[in-house]
């Protein structure tokens, strides 16, 4: 395992990065000095693990989101450099603009080609503001379903990473049809030749994350959240304050075990002990086998079977109730 | 997104609930000017000065566009359940019960076989007073099941929709997957070279516009009805700045290329017949 060096830590987080942060002190001072100091740190470590178990098994929902959030938890760049080889990026809509809040390419995960989809939210803050916080614009749906058709004529399946807040709320989003260009990616993405396999990495905001999303199989990682709207949207519609996002993100329901416990999503994939942010590596190794695992299941049957399956699982998600006519 | 207690405030240019004020005369919301009652109601709930359109129940469209007496509703009996046990101000059940006692209806649209203009056709509508005509499992429900029956009786299916409330939030993630099981039928529909006319009224956002409402093979809205993705107090929070006059209004979503055309309300089944008798011929 690698070293978990200290990362900015949400108040929740603060009792673990301070043992972090001491631990990686010793260490450093351990090996400038030629003082063994392994005992303390070994210690140090127990009580780090513990202290992360500890917070790590009764996360609220509001905590799991801003996990969700955390600016070190990988991004689809880190998917990309760490468990897709060969890749080859892919710009553009040939419509409107290269959208950069979506990120398209070529590449293998194993031994299997794929084409990669993904919300770009970028690290830096140049990046960022590039692809507005990783919420896309209408071009960037149609990128992505540009690419989607091509992988579909080379019987090459799709792999979507999603993480947005959700898709972008403006005035030239207006004017380029985002409803539009989300509805049409819904109803060509349902009948995709091509296995589809989508896993939400951190942030399923609305229909700007399903606009990419509607897949043979949708895995979630442990700590990632996916709303039909933001806490803090919700929050501000029912109690007229933004700031009671954490009751809202309670009763929406969004966490990756409601969802499973839903049939909404297939699969949570657990993340390593106190949040994906703290290793990349095995973060994304864990991610890299629940995918193969799942075109292994869906990349042998028929085009017809598989497409046959995809409608069934959405036509079953739904809850009601129905007085049937009697006799 | 939302729910019933976002309705947008008193004075903003699309404001849903219309107060009639008893007697002969009401004032319209659109140009402000004291119309004389009756004549509204004969347009079809239309201001005869400004053309604005009012809210119309599910009962008054079904009159307005069908032959008469030829709607008869199929799926009824679906009802809203409470998966998330969303409690906020009030829970969800309970608002649920208040709507139904309030307003008689049992969801917020209604599907149906119909004849228009003696073409047999699957009409559903949206019905603005039912949680402001948002889409949760029942509405998603009901869509795709119209969806599968047009396509069993090979008919065309036409879907009038109304929703501020896009996607309803009480529901949580079963209302945004609804988003993807409606396309996913008319996927399946098209597929099979069944016709949907999709017609869109005012507020026509969010969950709803981005899935089924912006899906139609042709897609015609009532004038002056707002259309799109983000609500406009979203955008206007968001880039902190005013929106353009007309911002998302029909007229807006006709010139970006988005809706193939624009029709009064009391020409709407007119327009019907004449695509009806284009598109499905009757032997
Ligand atoms: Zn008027």
């Amino acid at each position: 395992m690698e070293h978990s060096s200290p990362v900015p830590g949400l108040e929740f987080e603060a009792p673990i990065v301070e043992l972090e942060e001491r631990i990686s002190e010793l260490r450093a001072f351990s090996q400038s000095s030629d003082v063994d100091l392994s005992g303390q740190i070994d210690e140090l470590v127990r009580k780090c693990d513990e202290k992360k178990r500890a917070i790590y098994a009764h996360l609220t929902p509001w905590q799991r989101v801003q996990i969700a959030r955390h600016p070190q938890r990988p991004l689809v760049s880190d998917y990309i450099k760490w468990i897709v080889s060969d890749f080859f990026e892919l710009h553009g809509d040939q419509a409107y603009r290269d959208d950069p809040a979506i990120v398209s390419g070529l590449g293998r995960i194993g031994d299997r080609r794929v084409m990669i989809i993904g919300n770009r939210k970028g690290k830096t803050t140049p990046e960022k503001i590039d692809c507005n916080f990783g919420c896309a614009h209408p071009e960037g749906y149609r990128k992505a379903m540009r690419k989607m058709r091509f992988a579909e004529k080379f019987g090459i399946p799709i792999v979507s990473f999603i993480n947005t807040p959700g898709a972008y709320p403006g005035i030239g989003a207006e004017e380029r049809g985002q409803a539009f260009v989300i509805a049409r990616n819904l109803f060509e993405m349902a009948s995709l030749k091509v296995p589809v396999v989508a896993i939400v990495i951190g942030e399923g905001g609305s229909g700007g994350a399903l606009g990419i999303g509607l897949a043979d199989r949708v895995l979630m990682l442990e700590n990632s959240y996916y709303s039909v709207i933001s806490p803090e949207g919700c929050a501000a519609i029912l109690w007229k304050d933004a700031s009671h996002a954490s009751r809202a993100a309670e009763i929406l329901k969004l966490t990756s075990q409601d969802l499973l416990s839903f049939g909404i999503v297939d699969e949570v994939i657990a993340e390593p002990l106190a949040g994906a942010h703290r290793d990349h590596a095995a973060t994304t190794s864990s991610v890299e086998e629940a995918i193969l695992r799942h075109l292994d299941e869906v990349a042998p049957m028929g085009v017809e079977e598989r497409i046959e399956l995809r409608h069934a699982k959405y036509r079953a998600i739904g809850r009601f109730t129905e007085e049937l006519p009697v006799g | 997104m939302s729910t019933e207690e976002s309705r947008p405030r008193e004075g903003s240019r699309f404001r849903r609930r219309k107060e009639m004020p008893t007697g002969l005369w009401m004032r319209c919301s659109g140009c402000s000017k004291m119309v004389y009652k009756s004549l509204v109601l004969e347009r079809g709930n239309v201001c005869p000065e400004c053309n604005f359109h009012f809210d119309i129940t599910s009962e008054e469209r079904i009159r307005l566009l069908c032959d008469p007496d030829s709607f008869s509703e199929e799926f009824g009996s679906l009802e809203s359940v409470d998966p998330l046990e969303f409690v906020a101000r009030r829970s969800y059940r309970e608002r649920l019960e208040q709507v139904k006692e309030k307003t008689g209806l049992n969801e917020a649209c209604v599907v149906g076989t119909a004849d228009i203009g003696g073409t047999p056709v699957v009409l559903g509508v949206s019905d603005p007073r039912f949680l402001m005509g948002s889409m949760g499992s029942v509405v998603g429900e009901k869509f795709t099941r119209g969806v599968d029956l047009a396509h069993e009786l090979g008919r065309p299916f036409i879907f009038v929709s109304g929703s501020g409330g896009g996607a309803r939030m009480d529901e949580g993630m079963f209302s945004l997957m609804q988003m993807a099981k409606t396309s996913a039928a008319l996927q399946r529909f098209s597929d099979g070279g069944g016709l949907f006319v999709s017609i869109l009224t005012n507020p026509t956002m969010g969950g709803a516009m981005a899935s089924f409402a912006a899906l139609g093979d042709v897609t015609l809205a009532e004038p002056k009805s707002l259309i799109g993705f983000a609500g406009p107090n979203v955008i206007k929070q968001t880039i902190k700045a005013d929106l353009p006059s007309g911002f998302q209004s029909s007229e807006f979503n006709l010139e970006h290329g988005f809706i193939d055309r624009i029709v009064d309300r009391q020409d709407l089944r007119e327009a019907l017949i004449r695509l009806l008798a284009y598109l499905c011929p009757q032997a």
